[in-house]
């Protein structure tokens, strides 16, 4: 510390541009290797893709070569593409049933909220579905529903009901892909609000103990809107994993049967880059309408950090 | 399939003698690198591919061969990213339609001046299905036949024999049906299997030509006589002749249903014939038929897919390609890469010899003896992409949810319009 | 606390609650516990129709033996660490000064960039996949380990600086200004005095990083093709496809892909939660 003492009162004698500024000028040095990261691989591809999705073309060879720009012609096909109406109501069912992960983790970790003996491992049992990949959720459920050997045929066979081919059945498969998705989104509202609980403040759930507030009002009154910041958290985190379902549905369905699971994200790389599609322009279209989706919650989130931001 | 027999006489000769000359001749001036990327990734084709390179390289020891093998199903998508960066030398692919989109963006490389090459001649029979815009873009290794695979100690145990028309087709499915089981398996989760059922069912409804004006997309789906197609199809649905919850099943999670006996019949490809003997089924319970005659008068035409080289345009090293390419189509190594202990398939060049094996000889005899209305692709390399792909979904939900047929055609009539 | 602890309840409710913890966790874990038991069984069982019935015989080695010796397995577990390891050092690096930039000084582009950097992270990964794909194509990088690092360290520092940052904002300010008094310069500000305090986040960030580019799929299937460059999530697929309907072998090999995140997490899991829940409880 000297050392760097001593060399900064030698610059204080003779004080450079450099040195003056470098307050407003060392922000930038420290962000640039990033933002150019940023730029290359995020922000400029979003522009990119709107620019794409203006034109006619299979992916092969250079598009300003061989794709035709055909002005909003692939948005105009989507409107009648019934494809894309299916994976639009998909993905609202996604949306919404995903938000079920909220409530469940909010259950469990009021059931495992306890301090008895081997209780942190019971935790990390819980969670394990959340730390595991998608692919292997995937795997593990498309058994699970099998017709033939899954477990959940055998069970509703030990109370007399038929087998059920969930992943078969046009009106259950999305339900069931759903399902499996829930079960690591459950595991990760589950640690958030396990984390949230621990920080509830204590004077005040004795007070309103001693005010009479039990079970469900004690939780509806004095819990829950402590564990506001951990909802926010949960509720951000559950709705990009609904829009970002991919990986389940092409490992368990791939988005079929006769194309009842598809959503937008699944069938936008089905159309530019899936066995028979070759059609980027199309594909970028489904992309940004699902970027448009995604613009009003991101928006949200933003602002509500504004918000808090400016409340500092 | 006939010019096989035609040209074999003339070509056995011709093609062997040629080739090795060219052999020799190439022998000492091939160096460099040689990549291959393949999709021939299942346990058998990969042996084989692998064995194959092993003997190329033998004949050029100063040329460093790399092969990759990569997944068969990942290789269909994967083919459009080293089609144009990464570009591998040579390239695994399909005939007919199948490679239009490439040969469209110029992403194939040329190769009548091979094609021209008098030994060339013995590959006559798919010079069409390897034809694009008056040129040829890839050389074919191997074919297969279609057709159905029954469990012959099934039916004996039935009383049933081969049949050979329609009626004799239901009538056998009822008395399969009746004894408790599926006449026919089928996993229809990837779709292509149920593009098989549509190919013969309509192959033999309204013959070849129709097959081509179809999926070239000249005909409405709403045409009657793709309605006819779907009635004949209809009625074995409605029978219950398929097995059930084939929608969540891949065709090799479908052949347990026929081993184990659930199920007595198969229409697939030749390429079941090796799992399926795998899994403990001798040759005395298996046999193959062809598919049966149902509108009478209509010629017979098989669908018997081609599996295909080609080189990139983009390849960095095309003499040792074409010379590859050369090596591939010899007779000498059609024979031994479609042998029962290799791809167990039919060799296409005509001076090969099929092996002496029970699928192959009748697979061999039907195509070249049986075939006179021609020989289809099949349903998914002959029409484009985007139809094969609409199609085919249509075709799996007709076979769980017949009902919707009118809606499938409407959907599958859209698309042919607004490809147009 | 809430719910009231169980010490402080009947002795009925704390029996029945101790006894209730296994079977619930048992019914939660059911279908993960299914495919371990799958993974240890032989053949036999599969194609004889004994599929929950007790394993005829213990396989266990010979199926993750055939998983470790006779498939591409290791290799794309191999991938994997090289396309996950350097992941997580280059965001964590990059995120550490743009955390830094965006969490000590104050200039009118802050707050945008910061909100740049937030709302990218939440992006679909569809509306970048053409451009990053064609992207990573013309930079000669297709299909290469370093193709898809390059990307995910890209993606990531969105996250990464949101979480660096905010961690930057929660240190005593004091500190800083200290320093700013003594005269030090501003980059050694950052290696000698923020960098040592941001130890906790970095240990939590690098583990999550970890785990979530060690699961990803997607990319891996835009940006990768073969066994030379394709990590283990893209690999069982292929490997799956080799084994189609031989459910023993599939399963050892989930469990084998599934292992390394599962192994991170119980190593570090103090580290793991604190990064999740970073924000959960203000």
């Amino acid at each position: 510390m000297s050392e760097t003492a001593h060399t900064a009162r030698n610059a204080d004698h003779n004080p450079s541009w450099l040195y003056r500024n470098r307050q407003s000028i060392a922000p930038w040095l420290f962000l640039t290797p990033g933002l150019i990261f940023f730029a290359f691989y995020v922000i400029i591809p979003v522009f990119q893709s709107f620019y794409i999705s203006t034109f006619d073309w299979n992916g092969l060879g250079d598009m300003s070569e061989l794709g035709a720009q055909v002005g909003l012609a692939n948005y105009v096909e989507l409107m009648d593409d019934r494809k894309f109406h299916t994976s639009l109501i998909n993905n609202v069912k996604w949306l919404v049933l995903y938000l079920l992960a909220i409530p469940a983790g909010l259950f469990i970790s009021l059931f495992l909220n306890q301090t008895v003996k081997g209780i942190r491992l019971y935790k990390s049992l819980f969670f394990f579905p959340f730390v595991i990949s998608q692919v292997v959720v995937g795997l593990v459920f498309t058994w699970f529903y099998d017709p033939k050997f899954g477990l959940l045929n055998v069970a509703l066979g030990w109370f007399g009901i038929d087998s059920i081919n969930v992943l078969g059945d046009p009106t259950l498969a999305t339900y069931g892909v759903i399902l499996a998705g829930l079960w690591p989104q459950t595991a990760y509202c589950m640690i958030l609000y396990l984390t949230g609980l621990n920080a509830v403040d204590p004077e005040q759930v004795e007070a309103a103990r001693l005010d009479g507030a039990k079970g469900v009002r004690m939780l509806w009154h004095v819990i829950i809107p402590q564990l506001k910041p951990a909802t926010f958290i949960a509720f951000v985190v559950t709705i990009i994993g609904a829009l970002r379902s991919f990986d389940l549905i092409s490992i368990m369905t791939n988005g079929g049967p006769f194309g009842s699971t598809r959503v937008l994200s699944f069938y936008m790389f089905e159309k530019s880059l899936g066995e028979y599609g070759l059609r980027m322009g199309y594909g970028a279209a489904i992309a940004v309408v699902l970027f448009l989706i995604m613009l009003v919650f991101i928006v949200y989130f933003l602002w509500s950090m504004y918000q808090e931001e400016r409340g500092r | 399939m006939r010019s096989i027999i035609k040209a074999s006489a003339v070509a056995l000769g011709l093609a062997s003698v040629s080739a090795t000359a060219l052999f020799a001749d190439a022998h000492s001036q091939l160096t460099g690198d040689l990549i291959i990327f393949s999709d021939m990734s299942n346990p058998a084709p990969r042996a084989v591919m692998e064995g194959m390179v092993e003997r190329f390289g033998e004949l050029h020891p100063d040329l460093n061969i790399e092969l990759t093998v990569i997944d068969r199903e990942a290789y269909k998508t994967q083919i459009r990213n080293f089609l144009t960066a990464n570009t591998p030398d040579v390239a695994n692919w399909y005939a007919a339609n199948r490679m239009r989109p490439y040969v469209d963006a110029g992403l194939f490389e040329d190769i009548s001046d091979l094609w021209a090459e008098p030994e060339m001649e013995a590959l006559a029979s798919t010079r069409g299905a390897m034809t694009i815009n008056g040129a040829q873009w890839g050389v074919p290794y191997t074919y297969y036949q279609w057709g159905v695979y029954y469990r012959a100690d099934i039916f004996a145990e039935l009383g049933l024999s081969e049949p050979s028309t329609w009626a004799e087709e239901l009538a056998n499915c009822q008395a399969i049906v009746d004894s408790g089981r599926a006449c026919y398996t089928i996993g229809t989760k990837f779709l292509w299997t149920a593009g098989g059922w549509f190919d013969y069912l309509n192959l033999r409804t309204n013959g070849y030509d129709f097959h081509m004006q179809l999926t070239s997309g000249e005909i409405p789906w709403t045409d009657e006589r793709v309605l006819a197609t779907f009635a004949n199809w209809r009625t074995l649905v409605d029978m219950g002749a398929f097995v059930d919850d084939h929608q969540t099943y891949s065709w090799q999670e479908a052949l347990p249903f026929m081993v184990n006996g659930d199920a007595a019949a198969y229409l697939m490809g030749n390429f079941a014939v090796a799992p399926l003997r795998e899994a403990g089924l001798t040759d005395d319970q298996l046999d193959f038929y062809q598919f049966v005659e149902i509108t009478p008068g209509i010629p017979l035409a098989e669908d018997a897919p081609t599996d295909t080289f080609h080189i990139p345009a983009g390849a960095a090293n095309k003499d040792a390609a074409r010379e590859f390419l050369r090596f591939v189509v010899s007779p000498e190594n059609q024979t031994i890469i479609n042998s029962g202990d290799g791809l167990g398939q039919l060799p296409v060049n005509a001076g090969a010899s099929v092996d002496d094996d029970k699928f192959l000889n009748q697979g061999f005899e039907m195509l070249s003896t049986n075939s006179p209305g021609g020989v289809a692709q099949f349903f998914d390399r002959d029409a484009s992409a985007e139809m094969a792909a609409a199609a085919m979904e249509g075709f799996q939900e007709f076979m769980v949810f017949p009902e919707n047929l009118d809606d499938i055609l409407e959907r599958l009539e859209e698309t042919r319009i607004n490809m147009q | 606390m809430f719910p009231t602890p169980v010490e402080k309840t009947s002795r009925t409710w704390q029996l029945t609650y101790q006894s209730l913890l296994p079977v619930a966790l048992f019914l939660w874990l059911m279908p993960l516990i299914a495919v371990m038991v799958f993974s240890i069984k032989p053949d036999s069982d599969f194609s004889g129709g004994n599929y929950w019935g007790w394993p005829s015989s213990f396989e266990g080695f010979t199926n993750y033996g055939k998983v470790f010796f006779e498939s591409q397995m290791p290799r794309y577990l191999l991938n994997s660490v090289f396309i996950t390891v350097p992941t997580v050092i280059g965001a964590v690096a990059l995120s550490c000064m743009t955390g830094f930039a965006l969490g000590i000084y104050k200039f009118r582009a802050n707050l945008w960039i910061f909100f740049m950097f937030v709302a990218g992270n939440f992006v679909p990964f569809q509306i970048l996949m053409v451009p990053v794909r064609d992207l990573t194509v013309d930079m000669g990088l297709y299909n290469t380990k370093t193709g898809l690092v390059l990307f995910h360290i890209a993606f990531q520092t969105g996250f990464c600086t949101l979480f660096m940052r905010n961690f930057i904002r929660a240190l005593p300010f004091e500190l800083i200004e200290a320093a700013r008094v003594e005269g030090i310069a501003e980059w050694r500000i950052f290696w000698y005095v923020v960098l040592p305090l941001m130890k906790p986040a970095i240990a939590a960030l690098s583990v999550l990083i970890f785990t979530f580019i060690w699961n990803d799929y997607f990319w891996a299937v835009v940006l990768t093709q073969g066994a030379e460059s394709q990590p283990v999530t893209a690999g069982i697929t292929s490997f799956n496809a080799q084994y189609r309907a031989a459910y023993h072998l599939m399963s050892a090999g989930s469990i084998v892909a599934a292992l390394p995140p599962v192994a991170m997490f119980f190593l570090m899991q103090k580290h793991f939660i604190a990064g999740l829940t970073l924000g959960a409880v203000k």
